[in-house]
C-alpha cells in the first residue's frame, strides 16, 4: 500500500487530566470533575446533564425551554452554579453563546428543546462553524421509543447538523450524559474550536442513572493538533529573513489561540509589514506602526496592495477566503507562501502552499520567534526599507477616508468612526450584524486588543449583532458593550433586547439607520444599474419610520435615542455612554447613498482594487 | 480525474456511514463506490471508497476526512499493490437454446451459475472492474434482465495489516 495517511498527534492530549499541552483558548474549559462526591449518585438523566455543564466549568447558560428538554429545566432552576439567561428565540441563543465565547474564550452553551427549538438553532451553529467558535448546544429530542416516527417536535437534528458542527451526537441512554457532555466541551474547545451539538432524548432525561463523570476523554479519532515541525519553523524563518516584501497575513486562529503577544514578537522582530483579517481585527493593535489594517474585498489599498506585491506572504492561522484573495489565481502572484495553521485541511486547500506549518498558534510563534533571532544573528536583518517607502506611499496616498454626503445626513462613516473615537478602546467590545455598518465598523473603529471585536465573518449571518452583543456582555460585564447594527439588521433579531432589559444585560445598539438593506443597495447602484429591487425598508429619515426605532426600543424596556445630524453624534454617544443599567438604543439615521470603499469587485482580482468609485491606484508607476 | 481506492477505518458507531458519505457529497467529490463492513476487530469498521478525483483533491478530502471523529486512519490502495474485488450478480433470460451459449461465458469469465429456472440463470462473478465490465459486455447479446454489485472492496497485497495499528489507537485511548 502506497500512501499510509494516519492521523497525526495520536498520542498527545489524550487524557483529561492531563493539562492540555497547548491550550487552544484564553481561558481552557475544565475538564476534571471539582466534586468528586458526585461520582456514584443516583439522579436523573436531566439532573446529570445539569451536574455535568457545571463539571464542565459552564456558568452561563442561554436557552429557552420546550417540551422535550423540560426534565433538564427543573433541575436546571435549583443549579446555584448556573446562570441561565431565558432568551425570546432559540436563535438568539445561539448567538450569544457564540458572543459569549468570543468574548471570554470559554465554551459557550445554549439549550433548547427537539424540532423547531432545535432547527431555529441551525444558523448560529453554521456561523459558530465557519468562524471557529467554541459552543455546546444541548437539544432535547423525543422519546427514544419515538424517534422515527414523526412524532410531535421531532426533527433529526444530528442529521441536519451533521455538515455544520465539528461533532453532534445523539444521547439516548441517561447513563452517558457525563461522557457525552464532558466529549462535547473537550471537542469544541481543542484543536480548531468549533460548535458542538449534543441531542438527548426526553426518555434519557427522565431515566435514572449512577452519575459518573469520565476519568478521561477517550476519542481515538480525535486530534488536537500536531505540534509546529521544527524544519518547516526553521524554513519560514529563513524565508522571512532574507524576504524583501515580507507581509504578515493574520487571521482569525491568531485570536482564538490567544497568540496575539505572539504576533507582536513575530511583528517587532521581522519588520514584515502585517495585515489583520475581517477575523483578526484586534489581534495587533492598529496603533502599531508596521499595521497596515484589513485586506481584501473592502481592505485598505495598503493592505491589498502589499499582498499583490509581497515577495513573502505568512499566512497565520488564516484561510485563503474568497474574500480576502479575490481571483484565486492572481492573489499574491509573486509570493512564496508559508501557511501555519492548526487545522491541517486549510494548508493547500484554496492556495498552493511552498512551507507548510501545522500546529496552534501559540506555539507557533513560540517556536519561529527564535528561530528568526538565530537567523537574523548570523546573517543580519534583511534591508526592508525600500518596502517600506512602498507601503507608507501606499498608506498615505491612499489612506482610508469617506467623502461627505450630499443629502445634508450624516455620514455613516463618521457616525461609526466618532464611536470608536468616544470609546476607551481598552474597555469596549463591539459587535456587528453583517453589511456595510459591519465594513465600516471593522475599518473606522480602532482595535487595540483581541476579543474586542465579534462579527459573523464566514456565514455572513444578518442579525448577528444585538443577540452576540448579549452573550458577550454576560461574559465580560465589567466592558461597555457596543452593538453595532443596520436596520436591516436589527428587525432580525431584536427580540433580544427585551431579553437584556430583563436580565439586566445593558448593551448599547448603534443602528446604522440607512432604511435600506445597505450593502445590497450598494451592489445595485454598482452593477445592476440603479434599481433598487427590494432593498427599501422605510425606517429612515423622510419615511414613514415604519418601525420607529426609538418606540420599539422604549416598548422593549430600552432607552431609544436619536441622532439625525453629525452636529449630535458625539453628544449623543455620550449620553448612551452615561445609562448603564439599561439597554440603549440609538437610531442614527445616515445617508442612504454612502458606500464601502475600497472595494474589489466580486470574483475580479485584487489587482483591480478601487479606492472611491472610479479611483483604482496606478500600479505601474509604482513598480 | 482518477480512480482512488480509500481503505477508511472507523469507530464501528452509528451514523458514521453517514457522516463519511455526506462529506464527500458537501466537499463536492464524486463517489464511484462504496462498501463497508465489520473487519476482524468488532470495534472497527471498514469502508472502502472508490473516488474519481486529481491528486490535489483527494489530499483534500482525506484531510477533511481525517477531521471526522469516528475516523481512525485512512489508506490509500493503489492498484498494483492491492488486490480489488467487486461482486456482481447478473440475471440472464435463457431458455435451452441459448442456455449452452451463456454457460460458455460463464466458464470463460470463470464466474459461477447461482441460481437456474427453466427460462432464465442466476449467475455470480467476482473481479476487478475490468473483468466484470468484460463479461457484461460478453453477456450483452444476451437478453440480460438484472444487474446487481457490490461496491468495490481491497486490500493490501504481502503480510501488513492497516488495522493492527488503528486498533492499538483504540486500545490505548
Amino acid at each position: 500500500m502506497a500512501q499510509v495517511t494516519a492521523k497525526p498527534g495520536a498520542t498527545s492530549a489524550r487524557t483529561a487530566r492531563q493539562a492540555p499541552s497547548a491550550p487552544s483558548l484564553a481561558l481552557p474549559t475544565p475538564q476534571a470533575n471539582p466534586d468528586p462526591a458526585l461520582n456514584g449518585v443516583e439522579m436523573t438523566g436531566a439532573a446529570a446533564i445539569i451536574r455535568s455543564l457545571e463539571a464542565a466549568g459552564a456558568t452561563d447558560v442561554f436557552g429557552l425551554p420546550g417540551g422535550a428538554i423540560l426534565p433538564t429545566y427543573d433541575p436546571l432552576m435549583d443549579s446555584t452554579k448556573l446562570r441561565h439567561i431565558l432568551v425570546r428565540h432559540e436563535q438568539g441563543a445561539g448567538h450569544a453563546a457564540q458572543g459569549y465565547a468570543h468574548a471570554t474564550g470559554k465554551v459557550g452553551v445554549c439549550i433548547v428543546t427537539s424540532g423547531p427549538g432545535a432547527t431555529n438553532l441551525v444558523t448560529p451553529i453554521a456561523d459558530a462553524n465557519m468562524d471557529s467558535i467554541p459552543m455546546v448546544a444541548i437539544t432535547g429530542q423525543v422519546g427514544a421509543a419515538m424517534i422515527g416516527t414523526d412524532a410531535f417536535q421531532e426533527a433529526d437534528i444530528v442529521g441536519i447538523t451533521s455538515p455544520i458542527t465539528k461533532h453532534n451526537m445523539l444521547v439516548t441512554d441517561a447513563a452517558d450524559i457525563p461522557r457525552a457532555i464532558a466529549e462535547a466541551f473537550y471537542i469544541a474547545s481543542h484543536g480548531r474550536p468549533g460548535p458542538v451539538l449534543v441531542d438527548i432524548a426526553k426518555s434519557a432525561q427522565q431515566a435514572t442513572t449512577t452519575f459518573q463523570w469520565p476519568g478521561r476523554i477517550d476519542l481515538p479519532g480525535f486530534n488536537s493538533g500536531a505540534r509546529p515541525h521544527s524544519k518547516t519553523v526553521q524554513e519560514a524563518a529563513r524565508l522571512l529573513a532574507t524576504a524583501r516584501r515580507p507581509v504578515l497575513y493574520v487571521g482569525g486562529g491568531v485570536i482564538r489561540s490567544g497568540a496575539s503577544a505572539g504576533l507582536r514578537k513575530l511583528t517587532d522582530l521581522s519588520g514584515a509589514a502585517v495585515v489583520t483579517t475581517l477575523m483578526a481585527r484586534g489581534a495587533l493593535p492598529d496603533s502599531h506602526p508596521q499595521h497596515l489594517g484589513m485586506p481584501g474585498m473592502h481592505g485598505t489599498v495598503a493592505a491589498v496592495a502589499a499582498l499583490q506585491k509581497a515577495d513573502l506572504v505568512v499566512s497565520l492561522g488564516a484561510r485563503f477566503d474568497d474574500r480576502v484573495t479575490g481571483a484565486l489565481d492572481s492573489f499574491a502572484p509573486h509570493a512564496t507562501i508559508v501557511h501555519a495553521d492548526i487545522d491541517p485541511a486549510e494548508i493547500g486547500k484554496n492556495r498552493a502552499v511552498d512551507v507548510p506549518i501545522v500546529g496552534d498558534l501559540k506555539e507557533v510563534f513560540e517556536a519561529l520567534v527564535p528561530a528568526l533571532e538565530e537567523e537574523h544573528r548570523k546573517h543580519g536583518k534583511p534591508d526592508l526599507e525600500a518596502w517600506w517607502a512602498q507601503l507608507d506611499d501606499w498608506r498615505t496616498t491612499f489612506a482610508l477616508g469617506y467623502t461627505p454626503t450630499e443629502d445634508k445626513l450624516s455620514s455613516p462613516q463618521y457616525v461609526i468612526q466618532r464611536l470608536g473615537a468616544l470609546n476607551d478602546p481598552q474597555s469596549t467590545v463591539y459587535t456587528s450584524g453583517v453589511g456595510q455598518h459591519q465594513m465600516w465598523a471593522s475599518q473606522f473603529i480602532k482595535y487595540e486588543r483581541p476579543n474586542t471585536w465579534i462579527n459573523s465573518g464566514g456565514l455572513g449571518t444578518m442579525g448577528f449583532s444585538v443577540p452576540a452583543a448579549m452573550g458577550a456582555q454576560v461574559g465580560v460585564p465589567d466592558q461597555t458593550v457596543w452593538a453595532i447594527d443596520g436596520d436591516g439588521c436589527f428587525q432580525m433579531t431584536n427580540q433580544e433586547l427585551v431579553t437584556c432589559a430583563i436580565n439586566e444585560i445593558p448593551i448599547k445598539v448603534a443602528i446604522i439607520n440607512n432604511s435600506s438593506l445597505g450593502m445590497v443597495r450598494q451592489w445595485q447602484t454598482l452593477f445592476y444599474e440603479g434599481r433598487y429591487s427590494n432593498t427599501d425598508l422605510h425606517t429612515g429619515h423622510g419615511t414613514r419610520r415604519v418601525p420607529d426605532f426609538v418606540k420599539l426600543a422604549d416598548a422593549m424596556g430600552c432607552v431609544g435615542l436619536r441622532c439625525e445630524s453629525d452636529a449630535d453624534v458625539d453628544a449623543t454617544i455620550k449620553r448612551a455612554n452615561e445609562i448603564n443599567d439599561q439597554p440603549v438604543v440609538v437610531d442614527f439615521t445616515v445617508s442612504r447613498d454612502a458606500m464601502v470603499w475600497p472595494m474589489v469587485a466580486a470574483g475580479r482580482s485584487n489587482d483591480e482594487i478601487q479606492y472611491a468609485k472610479g479611483i483604482a491606484p496606478k500600479w505601474d508607476r509604482e513598480d | 480525474m482518477t480512480k482512488h481506492t480509500l481503505s477508511v477505518l472507523v469507530e464501528n458507531k452509528p451514523g458514521v456511514l453517514a457522516r463519511v458519505s455526506g462529506l464527500f457529497s458537501r466537499r463536492a467529490f464524486n463517489i464511484h463506490s462504496l462498501a463497508v463492513g465489520q473487519t476482524e476487530h468488532p470495534e472497527i469498521s471498514r469502508i472502502t471508497v472508490v473516488v474519481d478525483v486529481d491528486e490535489l483533491p483527494l489530499e483534500q478530502v482525506t484531510k477533511q476526512l481525517n477531521k471526522l471523529i469516528h475516523v481512525l486512519k485512512i489508506v490509500e490502495l493503489e492498484d498494483d499493490r492491492s488486490v480489488q474485488r467487486d461482486l456482481l450478480l447478473i440475471k440472464v433470460r435463457a431458455d435451452a437454446r441459448q442456455r449452452t451459449d451463456v454457460l460458455q461465458i460463464v466458464e470463460l469469465f470463470r464466474a459461477h451459475v447461482v441460481d437456474v429456472a427453466p427460462d432464465s440463470l442466476v449467475i455470480e462473478a467476482v473481479g476487478n472492474r475490468e473483468k466484470l465490465e468484460a463479461l457484461l459486455a460478453a453477456l450483452s447479446v444476451h437478453d440480460v434482465r438484472e444487474i446487481v454489485q457490490s461496491g468495490t472492496v481491497a486490500i493490501g497485497r504481502g503480510a501488513r495489516s492497516i488495522t493492527e495499528r488503528a486498533l492499538d489507537r483504540l486500545a490505548s485511548a
